[in-house]
């Protein structure tokens, strides 16, 4: 019976965790899937979401509080400060090598050297310092004999999806969101029909970073502590969630993120893994992936033309 | 920008005549060889650093530059040639003898991280080398025989003809010879027939394969020759700074070797010297910003991207 509750507790565990990796894996599938930019630099962006998070908590903690509501609009004002970070990156950084058709490498290094700049910007901003959340959250939940769900918890993965669902609309019921499915289609055709390609590519970034950013402040809300390099590992991992479901995919990327979420807290169980190996069992899961499906579970190969 | 670039160019114009060139040449390695006896230790200690640097950029050039391949691992082969020499030399092997196993073994996980990924598109690539490299460090600080997250400690000096080499100078001139080396066997290299095989991969592979170039294999050619190099500086690291740590590899040596190269201009032998010279010059001279360095590092490497994706001396191209 004890194995089943320890079950059950490590899925719930697995869920959180499986949730903001599939935030941030939208972020990677989503530019992918538009301008087949590997960007690197999300990882960075969702650990400066975490660190304006924090700043808009300090600021507006003291009228709102530092519980759900003061937590939710520090979320929201993350969201769109980093958003429009974003776009600047696109706009400053990877928009004039587009513009140049570059090799991909050149983009690639470029998106290298923006994570280095996010990274060590924030590292000298923050004196490479941790920084605590001080939330009123408590720790009440729901207790099922040995399972205990905090309400925390479950806030989490509901704002998750929550996030997701508008997300998804967006994609599919909205014109940008059409405009976004056109151009990952056919750039050409798109600038004849008259939209702004590049409009939407920095749409692309904004609503990308912005779900980065949400999960930052959410995982600061979560572990309780940020520091500057909470984005590296959790950048490579996001990437590997975005490559289970299929590069480029959107249902792929929510997906991927779960499933990426569950293994590994499936794998930190296992006594030959522990907690030690976790980081190298998710990058052989990577590994494995690439070598025996690199498509992933919804991705589409592609037939390259010449 | 614009300005400095002009200037390069121009520099280049009067560089290119090959009287000039192999004068500045002459003056350079006589400059070289002459700097010990006037230096004092400091400036040797930055100039063994640069040379150093100098073998790892002429390592990942190959992998980089002349295939065309991205990887953001290369710490890796250098981990492993470093704790290869480190292990074997506790068990009382003589450090001459650890180089070849250091060379097999890195050119081993070449092959192992080599082989499965390169079908694969290069920005894949460049995030399976990524993870590589993290899991090379995760493995060397959770292993016993790398000594956890200390590393090992107390690596012997080597010796030659009965000298111990413990001596800045001895590691100045040693390290001077690598690069001698690694820049012969790099311009031969670059002129065989892999290397037009590896120049072709990257300029066109399609084409290259339609030409009856096997590019999975030639591109495994560049990862196993990389990391050979990789290995061979890491094994000299090993014995010059008698300590290595599992962090001495993190993601930031990778993209400092990266940074060297594409700096200096992808797939040129002159261009990765002058990356891994101003990589290690650059911090020397502005040790007063501190920390701030790599944030200018960062922002150095996207406006190099935007105004002169080629690098500062690149290969010309017919």
């Amino acid at each position: 019976m004890t194995v089943f509750y320890i079950v059950i507790q490590q899925i719930v565990n697995g869920l959180i965790l499986g949730s903001f990796y599939s935030l941030i894996a939208l972020g990677y599938s989503m530019v992918y899937g538009i301008i087949k930019l590997l960007n690197f630099a999300h990882g960075d962006i969702y650990m400066v979401g975490a660190f304006v998070g924090y700043g808009a908590l300090g600021i507006f903690g003291s009228v709102l509080g530092v519980g759900w509501l003061g937590i939710a609009v520090a979320l929201l004002i993350s969201m769109f400060l980093v958003g429009l970070l974003g776009m600047l990156v696109h706009r400053l950084a990877y928009q004039p090598l587009i513009n140049k058709q570059a090799p991909r490498m050149s983009l690639l290094i470029t998106a290298v050297g923006v994570s280095f700049t996010l990274f060590n910007g924030v590292m000298v901003l923050t004196n490479g310092e941790y920084k605590t959340f001080s939330t009123s959250l408590g720790y009440e939940g729901i207790s099922l004999g040995l399972v205990n769900i905090t309400y925390t918890q479950i806030i989490m993965v509901v704002a998750t999806a929550i996030l997701m669902l508008a997300l998804y609309w967006f994609i599919n019921r909205t014109m940008y969101g059409k405009a976004m499915r056109a151009i990952a289609l056919d750039q050409d055709a798109c600038r004849l029909m008259g939209i702004n390609v590049t409009k939407t590519i920095s749409l692309t970034f904004f609503v990308g970073s912005a779900l980065a950013a949400a999960a930052g402040v959410m995982a600061g809300v979560y572990y309780g502590s940020i520091q500057f390099y909470m984005g590296f590992v959790i950048g490579l991992k996001a990437f590997t969630a975005a490559v289970i479901g299929g590069i480029g995919s959107i249902p792929g990327a929510m997906i991927g993120g779960l499933v990426l979420g569950l293994l590994e807290t499936a794998g930190t169980q296992l006594p030959f893994i522990g907690s030690a190996w976790k980081d190298v069992f998710s990058f052989g899961i990577l590994i494995l992936l690439l070598v025996f499906k690199p498509t992933g579970i919804f991705g589409k190969s592609e037939i390259e033309r010449m | 920008m614009g300005n400095s670039v002009g200037g390069i160019d121009r520099f280049r114009k009067i560089l290119g005549d090959r009287k000039t060139q192999g004068a500045a040449l002459a003056v350079l390695i006589i400059f070289v060889i002459l700097l010990p006896l006037v230096a004092n230790n400091y400036i040797e200690e930055v100039a063994t650093n640069t040379l150093f640097y100098i073998v790892l950029a002429l390592g990942l050039n190959i992998v980089v530059g002349y295939a065309g391949l991205v990887d953001l691992g290369y710490a890796a082969f250098f981990a492993v040639g470093a704790y290869t020499t480190g292990i074997l030399m506790h068990y009382g092997w003589n450090f001459w003898l650890t180089i070849p196993m250091a060379v097999l073994f890195s050119v081993i996980a070449g092959v192992i991280i080599g082989g499965p990924t390169l079908r694969l598109r290069s920005d894949y690539l460049a995030i399976v080398t990524l993870g590589f490299g993290e899991i090379t460090r995760i493995t060397a600080r959770n292993l016993k025989i790398t000594g956890g997250a200390s590393g090992l400690v107390g690596i012997q000096r080597p010796s030659i003809f009965g000298h111990i080499l413990n001596q800045i100078t001895d590691f100045y001139y040693l390290f001077f010879i690598l690069v001698i080396l690694a820049v012969l066997v790099a311009m031969r290299l670059h002129n065989s027939r892999l290397g037009r095989a590896w120049q072709y991969i990257r300029e066109d592979e399609d084409a290259a394969e339609a030409m009856g170039i096997d590019p999975v294999k030639t591109k495994l050619y560049a990862y196993m020759i990389g990391a050979a190099f990789g290995g061979i500086a890491g094994a000299f690291f090993a014995v010059k700074m008698t300590a290595i740590s599992p962090e001495t590899f993190a993601f930031t040596q990778s993209a400092m070797i990266l940074l060297a190269v594409i700096l200096g201009g992808m797939g040129k032998i002159p261009g990765a010297i002058l990356g891994a010279v101003f990589l290690v010059l650059f911090p020397e001279i502005f040790r007063g910003i501190g920390q701030t360095r790599m944030l200018f590092f960062g922002i150095m490497l996207v406006i190099i991207m935007v105004f002169r994706p080629q690098g500062l001396w690149p290969e010309r191209k017919g």
